[in-house]
């Protein structure tokens, strides 16, 4: 897919994946490549598979991967669990963030970045650490520390639980990070915050891929490549005024392409 | 689907209480009739009329029949084909610890338990009663030089049978139901606690029951008396090695606060449960109930239940005392063939009278988990509250969880708020947590004690880090 020469070996790379859940196929051979540096972004109607794609490369136990490969640093991931998947370095940003009663969300951020700590043999962080990192991090995307202290994402508000998941990301620092729709129920400040928030974890080593509906996303984070999906697969990958014209035209235009292939 | 297979192994921490201490024993015949009840009463040197109550409990016991509402599924219990007093065969008089036998002081070194004067716990005095019998109670003269006993309940009837006579029977009547009345005739040892006035007791206190036998019961009695303006906190753990048949354990505790007395009542209750194919086990059928008898009393219940093949127990609080408080938070997890029926009841009596309830179930394999509770507001208990919450937590689709609230209100200026709710633990929620780098049997175990947080948050602290411990052991391997 990529035209250039890259210099440096590929973060994640799809290939030819098909997956299925309940014998229902989702995916029908999606192939797609991340570089350290990239932000790719994929659009696409709902029910298209791109939320599929995202939960199929953290590892969700419900869907079978019938064919293909999902490589991660050139090595096959297809049999990972999540939690080795999320050790080495993918990380998810959930759509509609999962509520857990009586976990603290402090509790859960520290066991969670000690999981990624621990794998990367880096010292794990007791109580104390952990507060002065975490205080940090809440500086990148405008939370306060009260959120800390509720239970995870019980009560959050749609942005607040989008923040929350950005949190995460910068606790862990993802060599990947796949956000779905992490701009969905976010109105104009919070769509601010959570984007500069991914640009400042983001750096030349890490990739990132955006499943967004919305040009507005990609006015905030540029991304290098844009992909449109439809039923299971890839259509059309383009540069970033792909998604601009996509804007214009609407899905419609796209359905012009599955008849040409 | 959470995949069963992974919830299975999470269950399936071998018990590693589980092992038996070889030890010469004094056992009495099997069966039970009127001799057999003289005959302990002889053995503890009893004085007549606690004979007496024994005998009297007897024939009660004898009319009435065994009850079977809660729909507990077991083997009928033979009663003639248990042994109702095994002792350890110990020296005559034993003046100080390091005359016990190191055989029951090496069990309870590996149960976590030490007792000897030099590795004995600091910060909490121990009763331990193996089968039949009390053998050792440590710190008893620093307990002593506050005025708090705390002592066998053998020794109580020796020594302060005074006591004994006033209370025993007082709060559970031994006509109060079968197993009340069958403990009543047959209690062989258990722990007895006075605090007198104005003291608040200097360090926790805790009994320890070992059943160490395989075909004989235990049958322990526990009495706590808090005097005026006097508190104390009590902790009471249990366990039982692996034996393929099952053993009774039918226990009565009871409970007296006078005006403005305290007394907090915390169990972490882990008895052998079978195996998981139902085999073995302990049936735990348990009468606990506390009588706020003064004014601004309080007795506050928290327990932590994993163990027992059928659990059947409902410690209850008697508000008679005006703006007494009772309390009730608990946390009952079964697993692979395990029943648990257990709940309370608060009985508001006197006027401006308080309760609340807290319990969380949590069934996983093929268990059977219910909360059954009794809430009565009597005629003069004017401008009394209640409030229950009942969440039960299901992990796996095997298991079941039932809520059986029971209300009964007499007196309209009063107030009961019940909530319940039911939960699972969804695919979604461990799929989250394991995408954060979470292993999967953490996440479960992160997931249960959220859930149980409540009730945690209840017990003394050393008793909530082992029950969390506790609680992810007995999980592991469950979920899936």
């Amino acid at each position: 897919m990529q035209s250039k020469m890259k210099e440096s070996d590929p973060i994640l790379e799809v290939e030819n994946l098909s997956a299925s859940t309940d014998n229902l196929p989702i995916l029908k051979g999606v192939s797609l490549t991340v570089y350290p540096g990239e932000i790719h972004a994929i659009m696409g109607r709902n029910g298209c598979g791109k939320s599929t794609l995202s939960k199929i490369i953290a590892g969700h136990p419900s869907y079978n991967i019938t064919n293909g490969d999902i490589k991660f640093l050139g090595e096959n991931i297809n049999s990972l669990e999540p939690e080795e998947r999320a050790q080495l370095g993918i990380f998810l940003g959930f759509q509609y963030p999962i509520e857990i009663p009586g976990v603290s969300n402090l509790e859960f951020l520290r066991v969670s970045t000690n999981a990624r700590r621990k794998f990367l043999n880096k010292e794990e962080l007791d109580t104390f650490d952990f507060e002065e990192l975490v205080k940090e991090k809440l500086e990148i995307v405008k939370m306060d520390h009260a959120f800390l202290s509720r239970s995870v994402n019980q009560g959050f508000s749609g942005g607040e639980k989008k923040r929350n998941e950005i949190l995460q990301m910068a606790l862990l620092e993802p060599k990947i990070a796949i956000l779905d729709e992490t701009d969905s129920g976010l109105d104009i400040d919070a769509l601010r915050i959570v984007a500069s928030g991914i640009k400042k974890i983001s750096n030349a080593q890490t990739g990132i891929i955006l499943i967004t509906h919305y040009q507005r996303l990609l006015d905030e984070i540029k991304p290098n490549y844009v992909h449109v999906m439809s039923d299971g697969q890839i259509i059309k990958t383009g540069e970033s005024d792909l998604a601009l014209e996509l804007e214009k035209k609407g899905y419609e235009w796209t359905d012009n392409f599955i008849k040409e292939t | 689907m959470v995949n069963e297979n992974l919830v299975k192994n999470v269950v399936k921490e071998p018990y590693k209480y589980g092992f038996v201490t070889d030890i010469e024993t004094e056992k009495i015949a099997k069966g039970l009739n009127e001799d057999i009840i003289r005959l302990i009463s002889q053995k503890k040197e009893e004085p007549k009329f606690l004979l007496d109550f024994r005998l009297k409990a007897f024939k009660k016991w004898q009319k009435m029949k065994e009850p079977d509402w809660a729909g507990l599924g077991y083997k009928q219990i033979d009663y003639q084909d248990i042994i109702y007093y095994s002792a350890p065969k110990q020296k005559e008089k034993i003046s100080s610890l390091d005359e016990v036998d190191p055989k029951l002081l090496e069990t309870f070194d590996k149960l976590g338990i030490p007792l000897t004067e030099q590795k004995k716990l600091t910060n909490v005095a121990v009763d331990a009663v193996f089968d039949s019998v009390s053998i050792a109670t440590t710190f008893r003269e620093e307990l002593a030089e506050h005025g708090v006993i705390f002592c066998s309940i053998s020794e109580a009837v020796k020594n302060h049978s005074d006591l004994i006579e006033k209370y025993l029977g007082t709060v559970v009547p031994a006509s109060d139901n079968y197993f009340a009345a069958l403990n009543s005739a047959v209690f062989s040892d258990g722990s007895f606690v006075y605090i007198p006035k104005g003291v608040t007791c200097p360090m926790d206190l805790s009994s320890y029951f070992r059943i160490n036998s395989g075909d004989s019961g235990q049958f322990e009695r526990t009495l706590i008396i808090a005097e005026e303006s006097s508190s104390v906190s009590y902790l009471e753990g249990c366990t039982a090695p692996m034996f393929d048949t099952n053993t009774l354990h039918a226990a009565v505790v009871e409970l007296i606060a006078l005006d403005h007395a305290s007394i907090k009542y915390s169990t972490v209750q882990n008895w052998y449960a079978g195996d998981e194919e139902g085999i073995g086990g302990i049936f735990n059928f348990v009468t606990k109930r506390g009588k706020c008898l003064g004014k601004r009393s309080k007795i506050s219940w928290s327990q932590v239940e994993t163990g027992s093949a059928i659990t059947w127990k409902y410690p209850s609080c008697l508000l008679l005392g005006e703006e007494s408080v009772g309390e009730f938070y608990s946390v009952a997890l079964t697993n692979n063939l395990q029943q648990a029926d257990t709940g309370t009841k608060m009985i508001h009596i006197g006027p401006k009278t308080k309760s609340t309830i807290v319990s969380k179930g949590i069934s996983a394999g093929n268990s059977i988990n219910s909360y059954r509770g009794l809430v009565k507001m009597g005629t003069k208990a004017t401008g009394s509250r209640n409030y229950s919450q009942c969440d039960s937590m299901l992990i796996g689709d095997q298991a079941s969880a039932n809520t059986f609230p029971y209300i009964k209100s007499q007196q309209p200026n009063s107030e009961i708020e019940h909530e319940a709710s039911t939960c699972r633990i969804s695919e979604d929620q461990l799929f989250y947590l394991q995408s954060r780098g979470i292993e999967f049997e953490e996440a479960v175990s992160m997931m249960v004690s959220g859930f149980c947080r409540d009730v945690f948050n209840q017990l003394p602290m050393e008793f909530a880090a082992e029950a969390d411990k506790l609680l992810a052991l007995k999980l592991e391997g469950s979920v899936g």
